[in-house]
Parts: C-alpha cells; sequence; structure tokens
C-alpha cells in the first residue's frame, strides 16, 4: 500500500533523534486503512489547527458502560478510514508484566479487528487500542475475553487500578502493590464496568514514596509503602560509601527534609520520630540503608488534573494501615468514602474536589476517620482541626 | 415476627420484574429531558419506593445485561435507551 495522502507537515516530526509517532503510523499504514486516514486527517488538522474527531456518544459492548471510548470523524466522507475510531482499553496486568506470547496475542487481535496502533500504556494504565469501527466492538470484546483479557474504567467509573512493579523487581516495596492491584481490581469489578459515580475515581499503588507510579498527583486514592519502626541502618556500609568518596554531610545529611540526621564521620545517627518516610536517603545508599520491618501503607486521597477547577495533590487521611489480604479494613474505608461522594457529590465533581467544597471536618466526620495532626494539604497550611458545638465545653 | 414476603430484611420486598418495569418507565419519562446517572435511579427508585439499593441495582444490572438499556457517555456516564434502529 502506496502513502495515500501527502503529508508535509507530519513529515516534519519524523526528523531529529526522538521516537517518531508518524514514523509507526506510517509503518502501521502499509497494511492498515484506518493508520492511512489517519495520517491524512492528522495533517488536516496540523494544516487547519482544529480538531477533527468528535466523541463521546453511544458507543460499548453490552453490559458494560466503560472501556470503550466513542471516536468518530468530522470528515468522513475526506477519510472513511477514520469515520470511526473508537479506543478500546483494556485491563493490563498489575505492574505491566507480559510473556511476550501475551503481547503478541494482543497485537494479533487487534490487526484482526482494529487499526493495529496500539498505545503501551495509556495515563491510565491501560492498554490502549486505537482504532475501529463500531460494528467491530462486540467481536474484539468477545476474542479478548475468551483469552482472559478484560476491558478497563471510563467515564464515571473506577479507572483500571495500576501499580509500581512492587516486590517483583523493587526490593524497596512496602507492601505487595501488585497482589493489592489485582486483589482491588477483582472486588470492585462492578464499580469498574458499570459507571455508579459523579465522576472518575483511580486507584493507584506506589510501594514506597519514591512513588514510580506517581500516584499522588493521578490518583483520586493514592496508596503509598511506609514503615512505622526505624530505618534499617548498616554502618559498615555507611562508611563504605563515605570512604569511596560520597559527601554523606551533603549528599545525605544535608538533604534530609526534616534534619532528622547527623554524621559524626563515622556513625550515622536518625532521629526516626522525625524522619517523614521520603525515601531519599534509602535512595541514595541502597546498600547502607533499608526501610523498616513494619510495614503498611499510608493512604492519601484527592489528586486530580485539572477540568473542573484546578490541580489537587493528594494528601494523608490514614497515615497508616496494614497492607495485607483480605485488605477489609481498606474496602471498608473505600467505601465508606464513595458513599459520602454518592451522598453529596455533584455531576463531575471529583472527590478531592467535593472535599474541598464541603471541607475535610465534614468529610472525616461523615467518613469516620479521626483527625490527625498529619493530615495536612500541603505544607504551610495549618492541619484541618476544627471545634463542633459538642466540643466545646460551656 | 415479620412475614418474610412482605417485608425483606432491608426493606420492603418488590418482585424483580416489577422493579424493571419502575426502573425502564423511569429512564423512559427521563429521555429528551434530564439524563440519568446510574445514581440518580438508585437514589430515586429507593426513596420512592423503600426498596433497598442493592436491589435496585441488581434490576437495573439485568436491565443493562439484556440491552434493554444502555450506558451512554457525553461528559459523564447516562443510563438511557437505546436508540432504535
Ligand atoms: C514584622 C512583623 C511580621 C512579619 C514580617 C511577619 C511575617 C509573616 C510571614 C511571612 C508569614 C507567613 C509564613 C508562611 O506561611 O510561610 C506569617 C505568618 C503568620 N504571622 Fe506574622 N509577621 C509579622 C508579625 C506578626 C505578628 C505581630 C503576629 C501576631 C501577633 C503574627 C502572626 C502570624 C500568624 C498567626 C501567622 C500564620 C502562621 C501559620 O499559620 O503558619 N505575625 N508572618
Ligand atoms: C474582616 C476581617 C478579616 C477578613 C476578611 C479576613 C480574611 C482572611 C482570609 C481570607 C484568610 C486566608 C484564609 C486561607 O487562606 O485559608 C485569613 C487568614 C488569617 N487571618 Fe484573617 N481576616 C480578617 C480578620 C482577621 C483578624 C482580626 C485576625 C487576627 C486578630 C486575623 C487573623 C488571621 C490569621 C492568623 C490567618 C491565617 C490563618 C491560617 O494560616 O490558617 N484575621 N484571614
Ligand atoms: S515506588 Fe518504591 S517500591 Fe515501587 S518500584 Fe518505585 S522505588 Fe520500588
Ligand atoms: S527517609 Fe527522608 S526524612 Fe527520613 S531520614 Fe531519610 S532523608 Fe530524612
Amino acid at each position: 500500500m502506496g502513502q495515500k495522502h501527502q503529508t508535509p507537515l507530519l513529515d516534519e516530526l519524523e526528523k531529529g533523534a526522538f521516537p517518531s509517532f508518524v514514523k509507526e503510523i506510517k509503518r502501521a499504514a502499509e497494511h492498515s486503512e484506518y493508520a492511512q486516514d489517519l495520517l491524512g486527517q492528522l495533517e488536516l488538522s496540523y494544516k487547519e489547527k482544529v480538531t477533527h474527531w468528535k466523541h463521546g456518544g453511544i458507543v460499548g459492548v453490552r453490559g458494560y458502560g466503560a472501556g470503550v471510548i466513542g471516536r468518530y470523524s468530522d470528515v468522513p466522507d475526506k477519510f472513511p478510514g477514520v469515520a470511526h475510531f473508537h479506543t478500546i482499553r483494556v485491563n493490563q496486568p498489575a505492574g505491566f508484566f507480559y510473556t511476550s506470547a501475551a503481547l503478541r496475542e494482543i497485537c494479533d487481535i487487534w490487526d484482526k479487528y482494529g487499526s493495529g496502533l496500539t498505545n503501551m500504556h495509556g495515563s491510565t494504565g491501560d492498554i490502549i487500542l486505537l482504532g475501529t469501527r463500531t460494528e467491530n466492538l462486540e467481536p474484539v470484546f468477545a476474542e479478548l475475553s475468551s483469552r482472559g483479557w478484560d476491558l478497563g474504567g471510563s467515564g464515571s467509573a473506577v479507572r483500571t487500578p495500576s501499580c509500581c512493579v512492587g516486590p517483583g523487581r523493587c526490593e524497596w516495596a512496602c507492601y505487595d502493590t501488585l497482589e493489592l492491584t489485582y486483589q482491588i481490581t477483582q472486588r470492585f469489578q462492578d464499580e469498574l464496568h458499570r459507571p455508579m459515580f459523579p465522576y472518575k475515581f483511580k486507584f493507584k499503588m506506589a510501594g514506597c514514596a519514591v512513588d514510580c507510579i506517581a500516584s499522588i498527583a493521578r490518583a483520586d486514592m493514592s496508596i503509598i509503602g511506609t514503615w512505622k519502626d526505624d530505618i534499617q541502618i548498616d554502618q559498615d556500609e555507611v562508611r563504605n560509601y563515605a570512604n569511596s568518596g560520597m559527601d554523606i554531610q551533603a549528599e545525605i545529611v544535608d538533604m534530609c527534609p526534616t534534619g532528622c540526621m547527623s554524621w559524626d564521620g563515622n556513625e550515622l545517627t536518625i532521629n526516626n520520630e522525625d524522619c517523614n518516610r521520603c525515601m531519599h536517603c534509602i535512595a541514595k545508599m541502597t546498600k547502607a540503608l533499608r526501610p523498616g520491618k513494619e510495614r503498611g501503607a499510608t493512604i492519601l486521597l484527592g489528586s486530580k488534573a485539572p477540568i473542573v477547577t484546578g490541580a489537587l495533590m493528594s494528601w494523608v487521611i490514614v497515615p497508616f494501615m496494614k497492607m495485607e489480604p483480605p485488605y477489609e479494613e481498606l474496602y471498608d474505608l473505600v467505601e465508606r468514602i464513595w458513599e459520602f461522594w454518592d451522598e453529596h457529590g455533584k455531576n463531575r465533581e471529583r472527590i478531592g474536589e467535593l472535599i474541598e467544597r464541603m471541607g475535610f471536618p465534614t468529610f472525616i466526620k461523615e467518613v469516620g476517620l479521626e483527625p490527625h495532626p498529619v493530615m495536612v494539604k500541603e505544607p504551610r497550611r495549618d492541619p484541618f482541626f476544627f471545634w463542633s458545638e459538642e466540643d466545646i465545653e460551656k | 415476627m415479620i412475614c418474610p414476603l412482605i417485608i425483606s430484611e432491608r426493606g420492603v420486598y418488590m418482585d424483580k420484574e416489577e422493579l424493571k418495569k419502575i426502573i425502564y418507565e423511569m429512564v423512559e419519562k427521563s429521555m429528551g429531558k434530564k439524563k440519568l446517572k446510574q445514581s440518580d435511579i438508585l437514589k430515586k427508585v429507593s426513596a420512592e419506593h423503600g426498596v433497598d439499593k442493592s436491589e435496585v441495582k441488581a434490576a437495573l444490572r439485568e436491565l443493562l445485561d439484556s440491552g434493554q438499556l444502555i450506558f451512554t457517555y457525553f461528559g459523564g456516564s447516562y443510563v438511557e435507551i437505546p436508540p432504535k434502529e
């Protein structure tokens, strides 16, 4: 198949040192009419500086209200190959671990029913299959599910939970992010496939404060590994770092955000009571320091990108929770939070926005959380302490 | 003791088919006016008929699984009657 449309503007994007999506779409266009016309429509958009996609509407697979995102061209006569160009979200495995056979299977299915173009992975974490026609949705879903795949979340539903590689590859994981992600996905199947909330709800699981999944900025509920007891120190290894040229004072002690470390040239001392478990020192001196042994997670709530109102970061609602199966304490909390949201949330209002609107004291009272000094929304803002009528002795 | 035929553990007992009819009619009436979300339906039916939300949800689920009702997406997710071909 020769190239159907001339694309001088897109061609510019193939130049330079970086990988190019244009190059990839052109490769797909060698055997896909979708990709051919995608190039054409994209070139037109670049020329006119407007999008030619229409979105939303009535596409999906029976029984599910999530997982398919409708896209149509508004110039279908010019580009019939992308007249329908729906996206399918496929639930990725926890931690993004695949066999190469699984990846081939996904690609083969997608060559058969869609454009062959994928995005591994979308910002939600899902495998994104880009571009197919309405009449292909049921067949591709049937084929995917017969091989053990399922669709992910979209719309006003739980979004496909995702996590860092956790204990699969990382020795800092303070809980099993892979297991929790799998279990949350199973537990909330209904909420994932059948939208029932005011808006989306994302779970992201990070094994420690390094937060490789960026949960603190991207999840309505961020579950971040931490520990309660003391950082484990191997003083010989600390001295090894010093002897091999590390400036422990400048690189470790002076960089500690809580100023809770000291170094006398021979021993490293940590005042664990003041340490906020930021992971800086541990990530710098991997051989000398490790997280403590009494491990669990901090639960934070509320981050989101700007849509209805501005961006928010998650803040702490539970300082420490053991994160071990069967996770009932966590599920129970999640359900109470959803009830609060269901009761008071306006259409398209995220949980973080709702809390901003109703006030944190109302939230913790209705959800049944104990106020705690670490529930700080951001540095230099007071913790959310308020007194109600009943608290005041007259 | 309360007769189990009249009162279920959580509220008034209602036949599932009857519930499905009530839900379908509610969605039908809303068409072309204010779109209903799943949670609107659960709240409304539960409040108006004294049935527990989980029962309304189970009935709604059957309507969605059978294709009599569908989910749509217009900035948020709604429950609607599928368009006639
Ligand atoms: C020359 C005089 C003063 C200067 C330059 C000054 C400066 C500041 C600054 C820059 C902050 C903000 C700190 C931050 O959020 O990072 C602050 C906060 C504050 N100041 Fe002052 N201040 C002065 C006098 C006073 C006086 C006389 C009082 C009370 C009688 C006072 C009470 C406060 C309070 C309550 C806060 C809020 C602290 C917080 O909630 O974190 N200040 N001041
Ligand atoms: C009409 C009078 C006043 C108005 C309209 C007013 C308004 C405000 C506003 C908008 C804030 C910022 C709140 C926030 O960012 O969360 C604030 C903070 C503050 N105001 Fe006032 N204020 C008034 C009078 C006073 C008086 C008389 C005092 C003390 C004697 C006072 C002490 C403070 C303090 C300490 C803060 C900082 C609180 C914090 O950091 O959490 N204000 N005020
Ligand atoms: S977030 Fe922490 S535990 Fe997870 S992969 Fe990154 S460093 Fe390891
Ligand atoms: S984890 Fe962070 S706060 Fe704790 S001692 Fe290390 S650098 Fe300091």
